[in-house]
């Protein structure tokens, strides 16, 4: 684990090791629509991008591809060198619409990682109220300590992607893919949020894609934020952000950090 | 108010069927050998208890029977199906083709095989109570949100745990659902049998009661048949309540 540079260069110091790769990548669905087109993208592992674009532009799609939850039409996508041809196991997923099971309570589906991935799903059974402290520790962080044993139709749209962002991280995975998991949230606990994802992600350094509408958010998480163009997503500007970490609230009213904003806003509003 | 309406309606609506009924016969004068009243087969139920009570319990248990195999083959069948269009495509007009077939046909079948008694019973009963439970279980599992299945997939889950984790707890409001007609068909299925083939039962009894001109006493098998269904229905319906209140989750439940 590399110590995070106070004031990191846009060139970052050696290139780190890739975890992900697009080579011009296509996707189409059934229907006929193309949701990318010849999308070329490096992820280095332990990096944090963030995905901003116009809406229907690709980026849920593009997570989708990743994950391998949705095959490529032309063009490879690779990760950890081996390409991917069906769903991989390294990577907790927070979708963007709530898809928690509604026959689970909160607790249930914040654990329904354990059961399922690797090294945990075995030991599930013997080690069951270690990983329910687990559970309701980060449920504690995200603010929902309490509404354990609520069910998903019991909670507030925020709350459920709250807790969603709970069941993506449970596992500690290596590739975190969020989509617009604050989307749903008031302004002000969606920055207590940034913070607790960004101490995480300065903790255990896992590779995230962000996907957001929020250019603060995009400014305030990542190392890199790439913008789409209109569908079919196309990348069509990539900046590398370089603020000191740990970023604040502070950070966000900070000159340059409102030019940034403001580039990234006109970026999307040219194309 | 309105609750002890919600309450008490059925009973009310019951009772005031069994009023009418009773004043209707007491008005126009109708013969004890073509409608008996109700005060009639009460107390016709109350002399022959001991006959109602032997043969019911005799067709209760050809029926549960029944019922319990069409659980088993209905689940098993329905996952089979509802996991795999190829085996849908191929089994469906097999299916639908016994399914048309009117339960009472193959009655003399099973008779010539295992000749009469318990053993045709259950297994009509049987045959006419699995196939709801196979459509609505392969419906449950047909229709999952493929979101819900990408939550697994995205794990890297196999098959057997996304139909574990997501399809099997997806299609239980349908299959329980499907066991309060299931069990009614199956009550049906086993009287059936019975008045056709058997020398025990509520259907037989009704049938020899019949052949007596034992009016009174056929109506008597009617309401015990009625009774059995009403309490077999409400006690899956109570299942179904506890098991799937997930599904049905009302609006203003307080919690
Ligand atoms: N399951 C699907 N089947 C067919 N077309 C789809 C499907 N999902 C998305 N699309 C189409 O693909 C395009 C890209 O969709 P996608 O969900 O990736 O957009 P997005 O960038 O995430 O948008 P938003 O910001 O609104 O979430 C859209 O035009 C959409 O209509
Ligand atoms: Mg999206």
């Amino acid at each position: 684990m590399s110590k995070p540079a106070l004031i990191a260069k846009a060139a970052p110091e050696a290139p780190r090791p890739l975890l992900a790769k697009l080579d011009r990548v296509s996707m189409q669905y059934a229907s006929g629509t193309l949701a990318l087109s010849e999308t070329s993208l490096d992820l280095a592992q332990g990096e944090f991008i963030a995905i901003v674009g116009p809406s229907g532009c690709g980026k849920s799609s593009l997570l989708k591809l990743i994950s391998g939850l949705h095959p490529a039409a032309s063009g490879t996508v690779t990760v950890d060198g081996q390409p991917v041809t069906k769903p991989i196991d390294i990577c907790g997923m927070a979708f963007q619409n709530s898809t928690l099971l509604p026959w689970r309570t909160t607790l249930d589906n914040v654990l329904l990682p354990l059961e399922i991935v690797a090294p945990h799903a075995r030991q599930m059974r013997r080690n069951r109220s270690e990983y329910e402290d687990r559970a309701r520790a980060i449920l504690k962080i995200v603010g929902l300590e309490g509404f354990e044993r609520k069910y998903p139709w019991e909670l507030s749209g925020g709350m459920q992607q709250r807790a969603s962002l709970c069941r993506a991280l449970i596992h500690d995975p290596r590739l975190l893919l969020l989509d617009e998991p604050f989307g749903a949230l008031d302004a002000f606990t969606r920055e207590d949020l940034w913070e607790v994802l960004q101490q995480l992600w300065l903790d255990k350094r896992p590779t995230v894609i962000l996907v957001t509408h929020d250019l603060r958010e995009a400014a305030y998480l990542a190392d890199t934020i790439y913008v789409f163009s209109p569908r079919p997503g196309r990348i069509v500007a990539q900046t590398s952000v370089d603020f000191p970490r740990p970023r604040t609230i502070d950070t966000t009213y900070r000159a340059d950090f409102v030019d940034l904003v403001h580039t990234l806003r006109t970026k999307i509003a040219r194309h | 108010m309105s609750f002890l309406n919600q309450k008490a309606l059925p009973w009310v609506i019951t009772i005031g069927f069994f009023a009418v009924w009773e004043l209707a016969c007491i008005v126009f004068h109708i013969d004890r050998f073509i409608l008996p009243r109700p005060s009639e087969i009460a107390v016709e139920m109350v002399d022959k208890w001991n006959a109602l009570l032997i043969n019911s319990l005799q067709t209760f248990y050809t029926t549960m029977a029944g019922f319990a195999v069409a659980v088993v083959v209905g689940l098993f069948l329905g996952m089979l199906v509802g996991a795999s269009p190829t085996v849908y495509r191929g089994l469906y007009p097999i299916m639908v083709g016994l399914n048309s077939i009117p339960k009472v046909a193959i009655v003399p079948i099973l008779v010539i095989w295992f000749g009469i008694g318990t053993i045709p019973a259950i297994l009509t009963a049987f045959s006419i109570a699995f196939f709801p439970i196979m459509v609505n279980v392969a419906t449950g599992l047909a229709t999952i949100e493929p979101e819900l299945q990408d939550v697994l997939r995205a794990l890297g889950a196999s098959k057997w745990q996304i139909l574990r984790k997501v399809g099997l707890p997806r299609a239980m409001p349908f299959f329980f659902a499907s066991l309060k007609v299931a069990i009614t068909l199956a009550f049906i299925g086993a009287v059936v049998a019975e008045t056709v083939a058997s020398d025990v039962g509520i259907g037989y009894l009704m049938m020899s009661a019949s052949a007596r001109f034992d009016v009174p006493l056929v109506f008597a098998g009617l309401l015990v048949i009625a009774l059995m269904g009403v309490v077999m229905y409400e006690a899956f319906a109570m299942v179904e309540r506890r098991v799937t209140f997930w599904a049905t989750r009302s609006s203003q439940s307080a919690s």
